[in-house]
């Protein structure tokens, strides 16, 4: 049967952009439906029901939501192609520990970097910084989280990137300057087509940042 | 054999279900109770990125947090499985279990605000358990199908945890005329013998849970 893909997305999202980096990974045909987040379309609120987000995986007409299961889940069935997750258990809940850490800690964290100002974005900054720097302590000297090749952790990291440039205008300081190891990284990630391909341009990602800041208020 | 160790702390939720998971697939374990006001060195070595229970440590190599040490056991140990085989199933399986971390929160801020915050936070837990009766649950017997699975487990402190809770903070959420099938499900969970043999004591969980409740009122009165 010929396996139909659609995939719900937005596109400066970095979760969005970890299913479109993980497609291009295993090879695969998609089509791409950008969502106007403002006025949703009927098929997103039907198939993701309970959340309303994006990114949303149409897989011969099923649903799979949350874009860190996706990925698990696109690794699953195209297992055989560049495998995101290594095959050992030890390692694969290494792997889960810091997607889940990512999740966790940095969305808030670099949206409160551009969203508050004051001693509150200082704080914001300052733990964005931090949390780079563990991620860092992790990469260690690998080329890649995944070691040699991309992995599930390069894959949910890398979409964040194209928002750096945001933050630091935004915030006034110099992500670069402070974590070194996550820029090299970010530029060996770019080096693989299935990245380079995929990451909106950060000029592009500033102007939907700036179109926002307007409607809140905040320029 | 490695040996299996689970380090974690009465009566947290998200240490019974490293312990169901184990006692699911009769793996032996040795149980070391923390303290949190006064955490081990074990626990800050092993968890040093959060500090907190629950952590595995398998052959000595650590584990941490609750749903990636499920997915480990499930992968470690894979008798009596807790995830179905179809890639589409597991990705439902998993898409539960992390609405159930996502949303816990609000059933955080039902416990722990008084007054109209706690009015708020109430209708917003109604309207979630509303979604897990009728979206997730379904007519199925368990989250997981005909067996117990990971989403159960995830959900475990709905049938252990939220009933003390309850009667702690003086509001009832799940009402048996509008939540039948949850009602229906906690009796069945509490059945099955590795769940039944592992539940925090009722009495002993209410005493705390009106301890922290009585701590939580005089602080929002200051």
């Amino acid at each position: 049967m010929a396996e139909e893909l659609i995939l719900l997305d937005f596109w400066p999202s970095m979760f969005g952009i970890r299913v479109r980096i993980a497609l291009a990974e295993k090879g695969l045909k998609y089509e791409y439906r950008d969502e106007d987040l403002k006025n949703k379309s009927p098929l997103l609120l039907q198939m993701n029901p309970v959340h309303k987000k994006i990114p949303v995986l149409i897989h011969n007409g099923k649903p799979i939501c949350e874009s860190a299961i996706i990925v698990e889940y696109i690794d699953e069935v195209w297992h055989d192609k560049s495998p995101l997750l290594p095959s050992d258990p030890y390692q694969r809940s290494q792997a889960r520990f810091w997607v889940d850490f990512i999740d966790k800690k940095l969305y808030d964290t670099g949206r409160r970097t551009w969203t508050t100002t004051g001693e509150e974005q200082e704080t914001a900054m300052k733990e964005f910084i931090e949390i780079l720097k563990l991620l860092e302590e992790q990469l260690g000297d690998k080329a890649f989280f995944g070691g040699d090749t991309l992995g599930i952790v390069d894959v949910s990291l890398i979409g964040y990137t194209c928002w750096f440039y945001s933050y630091e205008t935004l915030g006034n300081f110099n992500i670069g300057a402070e974590c070194p190891k996550i820029i090299g990284w970010a530029e060996r990630c770019s080096n693989n087509e299935s990245v380079s391909k995929t990451l909106p341009d950060s000029k592009k990602v500033f102007g939907f940042v700036q179109e926002l800041r307007k409607k809140f208020g905040l320029e | 054999m490695e040996q299996t160790k689970l380090l974690g702390a009465w009566p947290s939720p998200f240490c019974y279900r490293v312990i169901w998971a184990l006692e699911l697939k009769e793996v032996d374990y040795e149980y070391l109770e923390e303290n949190l006001q006064n955490k081990s060195d074990l626990l800050l070595r092993y968890n040093p990125v959060h500090k907190q229970v629950p952590v595995l440590l398998h052959g000595g190599k650590p584990i941490a947090e609750s749903t990636v040490i499920l997915e480990y056991i499930e992968e470690t140990w894979p008798q009596n499985p807790l995830l179905p085989n179809d890639p589409y199933e597991r990705a439902l399986a998993r898409f539960w279990t992390k609405f159930a971390e996502d949303k816990s929160h609000t059933f955080f801020a039902y416990f722990h605000t008084v007054g109209e915050e706690q009015a708020k936070a109430t209708e917003e837990a109604k309207e979630l358990l509303k979604i897990l009766e009728e979206q997730s649950l379904g007519e199925k017997k368990f989250f997981g199908g005909d067996k117990i699975g990971l989403t159960d487990i995830a959900f475990g402190w709905i049938a252990g945890w939220l009933g003390a809770m309850e009667e702690a903070v003086g509001v009832k959420l799940l009402e048996q005329e509008i939540f039948p099938g949850l009602q229906t499900w906690i009796q069945n969970f509490k059945e099955v013998p590795a769940i039944k043999a592992n539940l925090p004591d009722h009495s002993e969980l209410l005493a705390y849970f009106r301890s922290l409740r009585n701590i939580f009122i005089a602080s929002a009165k200051i």
